[in-house]
């Protein structure tokens, strides 16, 4: 039974969903139920995956959908292929899938009123075309998960208020430029190789050696623009920031820490089994250094925009989009140390942004302020949102035994190796800045108001109590963040054994 | 603004036109893509192992039914996201004011309408059925379905058209058609073999390995069509009334 | 120079023509998306890109000479052909290990039918796009109802006095 356990985990949250949408409007209470036991399910197949994949001797195994074919040089059908790198980060996903599905309990009423069952039946769905997306072989079969997720984010976006359906327009635009330029990447491979999974384009392109060709090179760029696009590399970012920050507060929380991670993961994906290292990383090229030069203008750009923000959700979301030019920096360094400090970033960039998210949420809903100023006095009075808060800030800026601090020591040791001495300047400017912005808010937070700065208020969706006070905060939503704090410090402190794994990983495919 | 664009526009299409160069001439026989193993598997192995003569609906359900599952539920996700975006409920959905302008057209489109529908359906559904031995499948047969719908709603009105296919009815039509095509794909799961493998089925259905996957075809084909049918109406209905669905256009 | 353009025309454009006409189309759809003001026009343009990647997709399957991919035991046509294909069939029977028990099924000429791997990956393209421009007509429509307006600099316009950003 183990064979089936990617399918059986793919499969739980889709039937999960079509059981949402049956029971039909009004009914999100139920949903709630289907959603956490399908999802929950889920999170324990993906863990029984990981430890499976642990013990298997050569690294990977592969589950042949429909039998096709008998014959082994190439493949008919579509193949996933799960191995200890997809296993992370699936159960990553699994498992800020079901913590978020938690916090939404006590907001989906207020958020998305009678539509609750078809949200649950949406998130359920994004997660199927994130975990397809991690674990499928087939160059094509990505771009339909790919398309997905992407239509399952702008409905979920645009749930929101109006301002999340016109960011959520901007989101479609962008976002269909992206999936069809990967398209058309896959479209130039499959002319040239006539195949369409991932390791058999691979080997033809090897065995004909058609690296240099230039339709190659054109595919490469075009699959690397779309993936870009999806995942907010920098001058590529505009739809990122509104909207995830005019979404509804638990569709923020959701796609924060994975969208944009996941796509980091197709984006290594492509680099390292479909086109190969030697390919990518080869020397008469210079890209990985103008792409690694791209990536520090992304880094200290979104910490410059980040700075320049009022508004706590704006400002974590260009946070991102700076943690956005940390992988790709660190993804293109060209050695082990970078990659598998990418890839651990993925994973701790996915535990911070959903702690620092929901405890954002949480504090904007309780003060019923978005702006900075909603942090005045906060330690008082909401003690546990705000530890979970500094946790967050702490691994962000990069202090021990956060796992921020583990992934920017393995970017850093990465790029004093290959000796890319921007990449390293720019990753100590980042952490310098996030510095910044989080002991200011830890300042207000802690000593109560700085005087002589007006700030006009937005409310946004109110849920306070008019006296001023604020409203205990309930369980539902503090036992994600907590969760979410303590993966923070366990990814920290388990980086060792995580890092050997990915290595190990890593080392396979690079040979 | 339009500069940019324009700028823009050119770099990617030189980009795009400078790949062209090394890429087979229009209809080149012995282009990688057309000579390739995987290609020529499709053509010369579809009908020995599964029977069915149009290699386009063996590849479409059979060899690549994974990506076939998820295009359904593309389909399903644009059903219910535009009902998640758009759909408004209104507690006035039946008042007298609102049937106002929801007579639908004129009395020759009536009868007309009435005279072809029929046809419109029998026809999509021979498309469904079809699919295995001349161009056609779910997702064709499934758009004439709804197509078929969208015309009743066009020329009787939309509260006619939901009569027979209410909001209700298509959620669970829609879903109903992923049950389908999932379920048969679990079925082969328990039977033993892979997901969606359909020579598991062999003991089940009747005439041997290869006519178990030419079924299993026509059944997954009769869930996406059902889906298909289901969602266009669906947006449809939705778009037509802004989310409403009080009346139509 | 009219040489050179000629010569240019016949050995560069006329034999990959598929390929000229869905950049230019592709490029035309790119346009609209990126410049127009109107969101109803860049959906439009939407359409029109994707529609051009389908069209690269497809001519990539042609093969000249061949038909659709679907087998015909019927058409008199194949009678025709089986004629011809008696000499390659007997061929190919010995140097593939074929099953004997297919007597009455010769072997097929792959250069008659036209690769079937494109089309389908178009189906799903098609299906992607059709729901893609559902979903973005259902937003822009939202969008109209809460601004009353598509154009996009007259929905910034009103976004500024509140806005911030």
């Amino acid at each position: 039974m183990t064979d089936h356990l990617p399918i059986l985990l793919l499969l739980l949250p889709l039937f999960g969903s079509l059981i949402c949408v049956l029971l039909g409007r009004n009914n999100a209470a139920h949903s709630w139920v289907v959603a956490m036991i399908s999802l929950g399910g889920s999170a324990l197949l993906s863990l029984l995956m990981l430890i499976k994949v642990l013990g298997l001797k050569s690294g990977d195994f592969r589950y042949r959908m429909g039998g096709w074919p008998e014959s082994s040089s190439y493949e008919v059908g579509i193949e996933l292929r799960v191995d200890v790198l997809a296993c992370l980060i699936v159960l990553a996903v699994m498992i800020v899938g079901f913590l978020n599905t938690i916090y939404s309990k006590t907001r989906v009423s207020a958020e998305v009123g009678e539509k609750g069952s078809f949200f649950y039946a949406l998130i359920q769905l994004l997660i199927v075309g994130l975990c397809g997306i991690i674990m499928t072989n087939d160059a094509f079969n990505l771009y339909v998960l790919i398309e997905i997720t992407s239509l399952t984010s702008y409905a979920l976006i645009a749930m929101g208020n109006r301002r999340a359906a016109l960011s959520s327009f901007n989101y479609v635009i962008m976002g269909t430029i992206g999936a069809s330029f990967y398209l058309l990447g896959v479209g130039y491979l499959y002319i040239k190789t006539g195949t369409l999974n991932i390791d058999d384009i691979h080997n033809y392109l090897r065995s004909e050696n058609l690296w240099a060709s230039q339709s190659i090179v054109v595919a490469f760029i075009l699959i690397m623009l779309g993936v870009w696009t999806k995942m907010a590399f920098f001058p590529l970012h505009g739809w990122l920031p509104n909207a995830y920050s005019y979404a509804p507060s638990m569709t923020g929380t959701f796609m924060a820490p994975l969208m944009t991670k996941v796509m980091v993961y197709v984006m290594i994906r492509v680099m390292l089994w479909l086109f190969g290292s030697d390919f990518v990383y080869s020397t008469e090229s210079i890209w990985s250094e103008l792409i690694i030069w791209m990536s520090v203008v992304a880094i200290v750009a979104g910490s410059f925009l980040a700075l320049a923000r009022n508004d706590i959700k704006k400002m974590l979301t260009y946070l991102i989009i700076a943690e956005v030019g940390y992988m790709v920096g660190g993804a293109w360094l060209g050695n082990l140390n970078g990659q598998a400090g990418a890839f651990y970033h993925i994973l701790s960039d996915a535990a911070m942004t959903f702690c620092l998210f929901i405890a954002a949420s949480i504090v904007i809903i309780r003060t019923g302020e978005s702006r900075l100023n909603a942090f005045d006095d906060l330690f008082r009075k909401m003690p546990i949102t705000m530890i979970g808060f500094t946790i967050g800030g702490l691994s962000m800026i990069g202090l021990p035994p956060t796992c921020g601090f583990f992934s920017k020591w393995y970017l850093i040791k990465g790029g004093v190796e290959t000796g890319q001495w921007e990449f390293v300047v720019a990753l100590l400017f980042s952490s310098l800045i996030n510095a910044v912005i989080f002991f200011k808010i830890f300042e207000r937070a802690y000593f109560g108001k700085i005087k002589g700065i007006k700030e006009e208020v937005t409310v946004q969706d109110r849920d306070t109590i008019p006296a001023g006070g604020i409203k205990s905060v309930p369980l539902s939503m503090l036992i994600p963040l907590c969760v979410g704090s303590l993966s923070i410090l366990i990814i920290g402190i388990m980086n060792k054994n995580i890092f050997s794994w990915i290595t190990k990983a890593l080392e396979m495919v690079n040979g | 603004m339009k500069f940019f664009g324009l700028l823009s526009v050119i770099i990617v299409g030189s980009l795009l036109l400078s790949a062209t160069k090394d890429f087979p001439d229009w209809g080149d026989q012995d282009s990688p893509a057309n000579e390739g193993p995987v290609s020529s598997f499709y053509i010369e192995k579809t009908e020995e192992k599964t029977k069915v003569p149009n290699m386009v609906t063996a590849v479409l359900a059979d060899y690549r039914g994974y990506d076939t599952m998820f295009e359904t539920v593309v389909i399903f996700i644009a059903g219910i996201g535009i009902i998640a975006v758009l759909r408004t409920y209104g507690n006035n959905d039946s008042t007298p004011k609102n049937q106002v302008g929801d007579e639908g057209a004129g009395l020759l489109a009536k009868i007309t309408c009435s005279l072809i529908l029929p046809f419109i359906q029998l026809f999509a559904l021979y498309v469904v059925a079809h699919g295995h031995h001349s161009p056609g499948g779910g997702f064709q047969g499934g758009v004439m379905l709804g197509a078929s719908y969208i015309l009743l709603a066009l020329a009787y009105g939309l509260a006619r058209a939901k009569s027979c296919f209410s909001e209700k009815r298509t959620l669970v039509f829609a879903a109903v058609g992923i049950i389908i095509y999932v379920g048969w794909g679990v079925l082969c799961l328990i039977m033993g073999k892979e997901f969606l493998n359909y020579s598991a089925l062999d003991s089940i259905l009747p005439g041997g390995v290869e006519m178990a996957r030419s079924h299993s075809m026509l059944a997954v084909e009769i869930g996406v069509a059902l889906t298909v049918t289901a969602v266009m109406f669906s947006m449809f209905s939705n778009l037509s009334t802004k989310g409403r669905l009080d009346k139509g256009l | 120079m009219d040489i050179i353009i000629a010569s240019f025309i016949e050995e560069v454009i006329v034999p990959k023509f598929n390929y000229w006409i869905y950049v230019i189309l592709m490029m035309i759809g790119l346009f609209a998306m990126i410049t127009k003001n109107n969101l109803i026009k860049k959906l439009i343009g939407m359409a029109i890109f994707q529609t051009a990647i389908i069209l690269l997709y497809v001519s990539v399957g042609v093969k000249s000479e061949a038909n659709i991919p679907i087998i015909s035991h019927h058409g008199h046509q194949e009678h025709v052909e089986n004629a011809q294909d008696e000499k390659h069939s007997s061929k190919l029977e010995v140097s593939t290990d074929d099953k004997s028990d297919k007597s009455d099924h010769h072997a097929i000429d792959k250069d008659k039918f036209a690769n079937p791997l494109p089309h389908v990956l178009m189906l799903t393209a098609i299906v992607v796009g059709v729901s893609t421009l559902g979903l973005a007509l259902a937003i822009s429509q939202k969008v109209h109802g809460s601004f009353g307006t598509l154009e996009e600099d007259e929905i910034l316009d009103q976004l500024k006095p509140g806005g911030h950003d």
